[in-house]
């Protein structure tokens, strides 16, 4: 019996050889050579890295932003992922397709339509103005909060999506059994609906987080160069500048903040998992 | 249910209507923009006319990228289903250690940054000695695509019933085929949702592509970045919209075939 399993096994072997080969040995490749000095073992291109202040200024922008855009998918996913729960017949269908149409939109096109969302003359700001919330035009485009805006657009399905495979599970007995026993309302969402949910929360979060950090096209459309994130500065250095040390650093950087998330998220899930 | 409840289920159902709204903001300005009569992207159109879909008919240079796209989008997700298959049922049926490891590392290139695995593999095959250019897409393209089926896949087959294979197997199949006439048809949504997906991530893949294409092999997302750098004319709002009829009837299909929510859940 345990024989035949253990062929079973062997059928792994292709998907995670041509992984192997064609990911994790190219990545492992790029991790070695930002540590390779001239002369064996160099953390030099690191220090010159942390030395420039313009370098942590992107870090943290690209930090701060990909936080920023996490949060703000949270805040609607969160609350649209029980309304989806809830939700039955053409009004369930209703929702899904909105949730995943705008994927067959590719992320230039979308990225591009924020911009003409956002322009000076846009219809955004016609909106604000017949609204008399603004006397004169505001400036949107090429700011951060357009950005994050832009990008949580972008990003929103797969905060939703998660939270709403969680909810949509959860037993409604359980608030409610809370609620027979006297629980006011928001004590049965802090410690029955919310902690419940948390996987969800906390894999839509992940997988925000982690695109919203390393994004390239939607920055580069709605901000431009003038506020590069961690992603424009490596796509400068490797096709403008060719300057592949500082381009393999940066992306050493950018894979340890990438590796962070992917582990630290499967160390709560697994955390989270084992308290129920 | 108290007030208290039917004012959370109101909030809820505001969130998610102004959420629905915001998610399909992009498509309709694209497809508003796709019908004006101006050279230049303004909202609202001056006056409405058909002439940039006629115009986006005319670009060469677009629709090749539109086949190089569905072409290496098309095989990716083949290989991907095929190799996705075997290690699901190895993770699911397997009986040796470290599978959930096996499982992680599978779904992880999902999490990598694009433009990093992208200079990764620029790299690699450039010391293999690895030239093609389609080559080097496509092996890209499999890493793109692997996580996604792999996701669904191993949902999947973590709640598919196994002993439907043994009872097919004292039946007189043979594994294969009982893999073949038994799992695959049972899991046809997986299928269908993993490869949707995959399929989609590969077509609107750029920050990987951008590093393994050369001048006669532009995908989609890159010709279009390109175009819109060069002569941003709504013609290519025009093709988009062409492709969001193309999403709308496979998303039909898929309703009709396997139901939207089967099909969104795996």
């Amino acid at each position: 019996m345990s024989g035949r399993l253990d062929r079973i096994g062997l059928l792994a072997v292709p998907a995670l050889g041509f992984l192997a080969v064609i990911y994790a040995l190219p990545l492992a490749m790029l991790l070695a050579k930002s540590v390779q000095g001239p002369e064996g073992f160099s953390l030099a291109e690191y220090r010159a890295f942390f030395a420039d202040e313009y370098n942590i200024r992107v870090l943290m922008r690209t930090l701060r932003v990909a936080a920023l855009t996490t949060v703000l998918a949270f805040v609607i996913a969160y609350p649209t992922a029980f309304a989806m729960s809830r939700a039955k017949g053409i009004w369930l269908t209703v929702f899904l397709v909105a949730l995943v149409l705008p994927m067959s939109l590719g992320v230039v096109v979308k990225a591009f339509a924020w911009s003409i969302l956002f322009r000076a003359n846009g219809v955004l700001n016609s909106v604000l103005m017949g609204i008399g919330l603004t006397e004169r035009p505001v400036r949107m485009l090429f700011t951060e909060t357009a950005l994050i805006v832009g990008a949580a657009n972008v990003f929103l399905p797969f905060m939703v999506l998660p939270i709403y495979s969680v909810i949509r599970q959860l037993d409604s007995r359980l608030p409610e059994a809370a609620a027979s026993l006297g629980a006011s309302p928001w004590f049965r969402f802090t410690r029955v609906t919310l902690p419940l949910s948390l996987p969800g929360v906390v894999a839509g979060s992940a997988f925000v987080f982690s695109m919203a950090v390393s994004m390239y096209v939607i920055p580069s459309l709605i901000v431009g160069e003038r506020q590069q994130n961690l992603s424009m500065l490596i796509a400068r250095s490797f096709l403008f500048l060719r300057n592949e040390a500082l381009g393999s650093t940066l992306a050493a950087i950018l894979l340890a903040i990438a590796i962070v998330v992917v582990l630290g998220s499967g160390w709560l899930a697994a955390r989270l998992g084992a308290r129920r | 249910m108290t007030r208290a409840d039917r004012f959370a289920l109101g909030f809820s159902w505001i969130m998610g209507l102004a959420c629905m709204v915001f998610l399909m903001l992009p498509i309709v300005i694209t497809v508003v923009v796709s019908f004006t009569d101006s050279p230049v992207y303004t909202l609202p159109p001056p006056a409405w006319s058909f002439r940039w879909y006629a115009e986006a008919a005319t670009r060469q240079g677009l629709w090749d990228a539109v086949l190089m796209s569905l072409n290496l989008a098309t095989v990716s997700t083949a290989v991907s289903l095929v190799l996705g298959t075997l290690a699901a049922i190895a993770v699911a049926r397997g009986n040796f250690p470290g599978r959930e490891a096996i499982a992680t590392f599978a779904v992880s290139p999902l999490m990598m940054p694009g433009l990093v695995v992208g200079v990764a593999l620029l790299q690699f095959f450039r010391e293999m000695g690895l030239r093609d250019a389609y080559a080097s897409l496509l092996l890209g393209h499999v890493v793109i695509t692997l996580p996604f089926v792999m996701r669904t896949l191993l949902a999947a087959m973590n709640a598919f019933d196994f002993s439907l294979i043994d009872a097919a197997r004292t039946l007189g199949l043979s594994y294969p085929k009982a893999i073949a006439k038994v799992l695959i048809p049972n899991l046809a949504p997986a299928y269908l949702t993993g490869g949707l997906f995959a399929f989609l991530a590969s077509m609107d893949n750029y920050p990987i592509s951008i590093f393994l294409t050369d001048a006669r092999n532009k995908t989609l997302p890159i010709k279009m970045l390109q175009y819109l750098e060069e002569q941003p004319d709504p013609s290519l709002a025009a093709m988009s919209s062409g492709l969001i009829l193309l999403a709308i009837l496979v998303l039909a299909f898929g309703a009709r075939t396997v139901g939207l929510n089967r099909m969104i859940q795996g």
